[in-house]
């Protein structure tokens, strides 16, 4: 899993800052398309400069969310606002916001050129003016050179930097985009996800972003709102929703997770334990939950917090034995998967630290798991 | 301001739909409320020859009375009846023949490289651009008593006398299949040409021998295509006048000709109106399934 | 088993094409035949040309033909267009089924039926409101217009049901107001489409005999009308000769759109070939930064 480059810069966290405003508004918003229901009451505050992730399965209402941002789709209920200014019933023609379409849709009958121009010719600014802009937005996008060329003499690519550069050449105060990375080979991905941010970053715009990749997900985005049946299921950072999931769905949407349902049996403020059918010791965890005991609840570990040794571990609890059933050799790190006696199997992953291993454990070994007190995660729905 | 503004938008929209609405309604939809009034009319000696419309109102009994009187006509003479069967007969022979002859056409073009294909469609539709009229002409010349076709077989010796060609049943057909063999080949070939090849190399995989993968895949794939064919080949070819009347045995009934002679031979418009209202109830079932099918076709379209 | 599919092919090609065109070729051949009696060889004459074009009675025809297919075909066009406007991007809305009815009906209805009932309206017409008064250039086009925009509704849909829709969203979402996104966007993008669905008109309305015939008054004859009456009774070498001449434009036609479909697949495979190199440009660029 990549991490934010965002968490090696400054802090940037005004949705923690009870004084900041958010610049974008979303008020109880629902969307019906005759009998389904496409957005369920959703309310969002995505602040100036974020880069705000819409993550979600095809058909969870993240596309329509974003519809509804650019003016494409009328709300059935409630209401946008986008730097204070109700943008409910504004066409979007008359929005102050821009967007990167999935497929592109650089206009065939231009050039990049007259591409780029086309939104500051509608705004009707004079010619000295959108010839400057243009050739300087180009040049940020790396396209100075292919002016002159039309769509189809450029590649996927550069397609989709032409789609970005004539959204952003109109300076707008928030920019959609919708999968942007999504038709991009696997290389180029990676290389134009750092360069989508350095712009972002340039030009300090506020970025809403659709994807159902949640490794893009993690990589663009200053926080990430998820989504399931047109609801908004957990809103956080990447670490947040990685470390912090608050119910099942958004622990299995992101990353690989082992989940073991038991009962509370102790709930104590500073720790809970926690019985479960597959395990043969309590699991403990070192914060409390709000819950009452006797409650079914679900541990959620992560398969690179679990550790795994031939030798019975001594503490009481946090452990348990199992039969090695399969390895994949994935290079940087081995997936274990591991049957418990229970029958229930378990992932967990290791680093292939060293080169040569003589020892390494390998098929049908039995062997020991254990995990940290605070590596669970305790989930009750 | 809003407000203002969406309703400009909304009535630009309005306005767009508006235009093509109100003609098709005004030149197509109305006229066939007019037939079907007129054909409930009866024949006058005046110019237009029919009792004018606008008078019946209050003598409501006596104009249903008067107006069945047409159609009764239609079932007691049996000229009209023969008709109708004749025409239905010849368009389903020639559909069937077209069928016969368009797919394996058809087929051989899709199955050609692509950049053949396209120069072969080609040469499919172009005799469509040539007049309709002067192709239908071009068989005179070949299927008269001292025409090509005559004058080639007894120079083969296959007769040693002309043999009546032109005038008879087999010219209509001959007529009908050239001129309405593209309507057959298009959509068959823009069906066949979206078949998975994998497909066939799949059910030859499986045991399947070539002709076998034909008749199990291919032919069941194409059927949309097929149906599609013949709706547009049959159809018109029911309602078909000029191909009879230049081909055709002076005698011979279809209906379209009949249609023609009462109008413009006997001058009986309602009549006429009524030939036309019972051909369009013949029609009706296969026009309604040839929409259906277009609709299915153009589905992905439709939506938003 | 592959020869088997090329022999099936050859013949079944050869076959298909020689009932297409035979008949063709045989009015381009008898057309420079001397004898009037048009399937007896009689040496080679161009003389059936000079009597076309001194048969005053065909070059009215012809004139009044062209310009009513003129007229008619950008007329059908216009209407065409927006009907395939209405039922490709309006969505669902109260009458699209009655309206994608009407438009796919003409397509299949005779021309007796059409060209009846578009007369008993014109005569309806002109006992209520007067107009149109007689018959005559007038009723030819608005029937012409009526039967052939439903061709050039279908085109135009279908084109634009292929087109991106998000292009036209895209350009509204650039600050364009719908009908500058039609004009600046839709138009250009389909412009091809309407092309095509006005020639189809165009031809269309040329070669109409049946509905021309009830809806046309008695002073104004379309070529197709002319034509008809002249083969009626028989067949007749100065017809060869015109046929000759539409079949040679046609020829031209045909040939040009493969010139011009030609280059544009240069121009395509040479697009196609820069938009690689370019990729491969974009992707050295980027390993180096």
């Amino acid at each position: 899993m990549s991490t934010s480059p965002r968490a090696a810069q400054q802090k940037f966290e005004p949705w923690k800052d009870p004084e900041a405003k958010p610049y974008v508004r979303i008020e109880k918003i629902t969307k019906q398309f005759g009998d389904f229901l496409a957005v369920d009451d959703v309310s969002l505050d995505i602040y100036k400069k974020e880069i705000f992730c819409l993550l979600g399965a095809s058909g969870c209402g993240k596309t329509t969310l974003l519809r509804m941002l650019a003016g494409f789709e009328r709300p059935t209920s409630g209401r946008i606002y986008i730097d204070g200014v109700d943008m409910t019933s504004i066409p979007p023609y008359e929005r102050p916001v821009n967007m990167m379409f999935q497929s592109y849709a650089v206009f065939p009958h231009m050039t990049v050129e007259q591409n780029v121009a086309f939104g500051l010719k509608q705004e009707g600014l004079p010619r000295t003016e959108i010839a400057k802009r243009v050739v300087d937005m180009l040049d940020l996008v790396k396209l100075g050179q292919f002016a002159k060329r039309k769509p189809h003499q450029l590649s996927g690519g550069q397609r989709q930097r032409v789609a970005l550069a004539r959204s952003l050449v109109k300076k707008p105060k928030l920019l959609l985009l919708d999968e942007p990375l999504a038709a991009l080979d696997k290389k180029l991905r990676e290389h134009t996800q750092f360069e989508l941010i350095n712009i972002q970053e340039t030009l300090g715009v506020t970025f809403i972003v659709v994807t159902h990749d949640q490794e893009e997900a993690m990589t663009l985005s200053s926080r990430i709102g998820l989504m399931n049946h047109g609801e908004i299921i957990q809103v956080g950072t990447p670490s947040e929703m990685y470390e912090y999931p608050a119910s099942r769905f958004a622990a299995e949407f992101i990353g690989s997770v082992n989940m073991f349902e038991g009962r509370l049996i102790e709930d104590e403020p500073s720790y809970v334990r926690i019985e479960c059918d597959d395990l043969e010791v309590p699991i403990y965890v070192d914060h409390g939950i709000s819950s009452s005991p006797g409650a079914t609840v679900w541990a959620a570990i992560r398969p690179e917090k679990i550790m795994m040794s031939r030798e019975k571990p001594q503490q009481a609890d946090n452990w348990a034995s199992a039969i090695v059933q399969d390895i994949a050799y994935m290079g940087d790190m081995s997936i274990y998967l591991l049957r418990l006696d229970s029958g229930k199997v378990v992932r967990i992953t290791q680093p292939n630290t060293y080169r040569h291993a003589d020892d390494r454990i390998t098929w049908d070994e039995r062997v020991h798991l254990s995990w940290h007190p605070e590596s669970p995660v305790v989930v009750t729905k | 301001m809003t407000a203002r503004l969406k309703r400009l938008g909304l009535r630009g929209r309005n306005l767009v739909t508006a235009v093509p609405y109100l003609w098709l309604i005004v030149f197509f939809l109305i006229p066939f409320a007019i037939v079907l009034k007129i054909s409930f009319s009866t024949t006058q000696i005046a110019m237009p020859p029919y009792e004018p419309l606008l008078h019946w109102a209050g003598e409501k009994m006596l104009q249903i009375q008067l107006n069945l009187a047409n159609f009764a006509f239609l079932v007691q003479d049996d000229l009209y009846g023969t008709a109708y069967l004749n025409s239905i007969w010849v368009a389903g022979v020639s559909t069937l023949i077209c069928l016969l002859i368009g797919y394996p056409i058809a087929y051989a073009i899709a199955r050609s490289s692509p950049s053949t294909r396209n120069i072969l469609m080609l040469l499919v539709v172009l005799p469509f651009w040539t007049s309709f009229l002067l192709r239908v002409y071009a068989w005179i010349g070949i299927l008269k008593n001292n025409g090509l076709l005559n004058n080639f077989l007894l120079w083969i010796g296959v007769i040693d006398q002309p043999f009546q060609m032109l005038q008879t049943d087999f010219a209509v057909y001959v007529g009908i299949v050239y001129s309405y063999l593209p309507f057959m080949i298009l959509p068959l070939y823009a069906n066949l040409e979206k078949l998975d090849l994998t497909l066939l190399e799949a059910a030859e995989d499986l045991g399947c021998r070539p002709w076998q993968a034909f008749y199990k895949v291919t032919l069941p794939l194409s059927k949309p295509g097929i149906i599609a064919g013949c709706l547009l080949v049959f159809i018109p070819a029911v309602g078909e006048f000029v191909i009879p009347s230049l081909l055709g045995d002076p005698g011979m009934l279809m209906i379209g000709k009949v249609l023609w002679t009462e109008f413009f031979n006997n001058r009986d418009w309602p009549v006429a109106s009524a030939v036309a209202i019972a051909l369009l109830l013949f029609l009706v079932i296969p026009i309604m399934f040839y929409q259906r099918a277009q609709d299915a076709e153009a589905g992905g379209g439709v939506h938003r | 088993m592959k020869q088997g599919i090329t022999v099936f092919r050859a013949i079944v090609l050869t076959l298909g094409f020689a009932f297409l065109y035979i008949p063709i070729a045989s009015l381009i051949v008898y057309s420079f035949n001397e004898s009037r009696l048009v399937t007896v060889w009689g040496g080679f004459s161009t003389k059936w040309y000079g009597a076309l074009f001194r048969n005053e009675q065909i070059l009215n025809a012809a004139w009044l033909s062209i310009k009513v297919a003129v007229l008619s075909a950008t007329l059908a066009v216009v209407l065409g267009t927006l009907a395939g406007m209405v039922l490709a991007r309006f969505g669902p809305f109260k009458g699209r089924t009655l309206l994608s009815g009407l438009t796919t009906a003409p397509l299949v209805m005779p021309e007796v039926i059409t060209g009846l009932s578009l007369l008993l309206l014109f005569v309806t017409m002109e006992q209520l409101i007067g107009w149109p008064a007689g018959r005559g250039m007038t009723t030819i086009v608005i029937s012409h217009i009526t039967f052939t925009m439903a061709f050039v509704t279908v085109v135009v849909q279908s084109r634009l049901s292929q087109m991106d829709d998000s292009l036209e969203e895209a350009a509204m979402d650039l600050g364009a107001r719908p009908h500058k996104v039609f004009f600046l966007i839709t138009l250009p993008i389909i412009f091809p489409a309407l092309l095509s669905g006005w020639l189809l008109a165009f031809t269309l309305s040329l070669d109409d005999l049946v509905i021309t015939s009830f809806v046309a008054g008695p002073g104004s004859s379309t070529l197709p009308m002319v034509i008809f009456s002249k083969v009626r009774l028989g067949v007749s070498p100065d017809i060869n000769a015109l046929a000759t001449i539409l079949v040679v434009i046609v020829a031209i036609g045909a040939l040009v759109a493969g010139i011009f479909t030609a280059r544009q697949k240069k121009i395509r495979d040479r697009d196609a070939q820069m938009a690689l190199a370019a990729n491969q440009q974009m992707i050295e660029s980027l390993k180096k930064g």
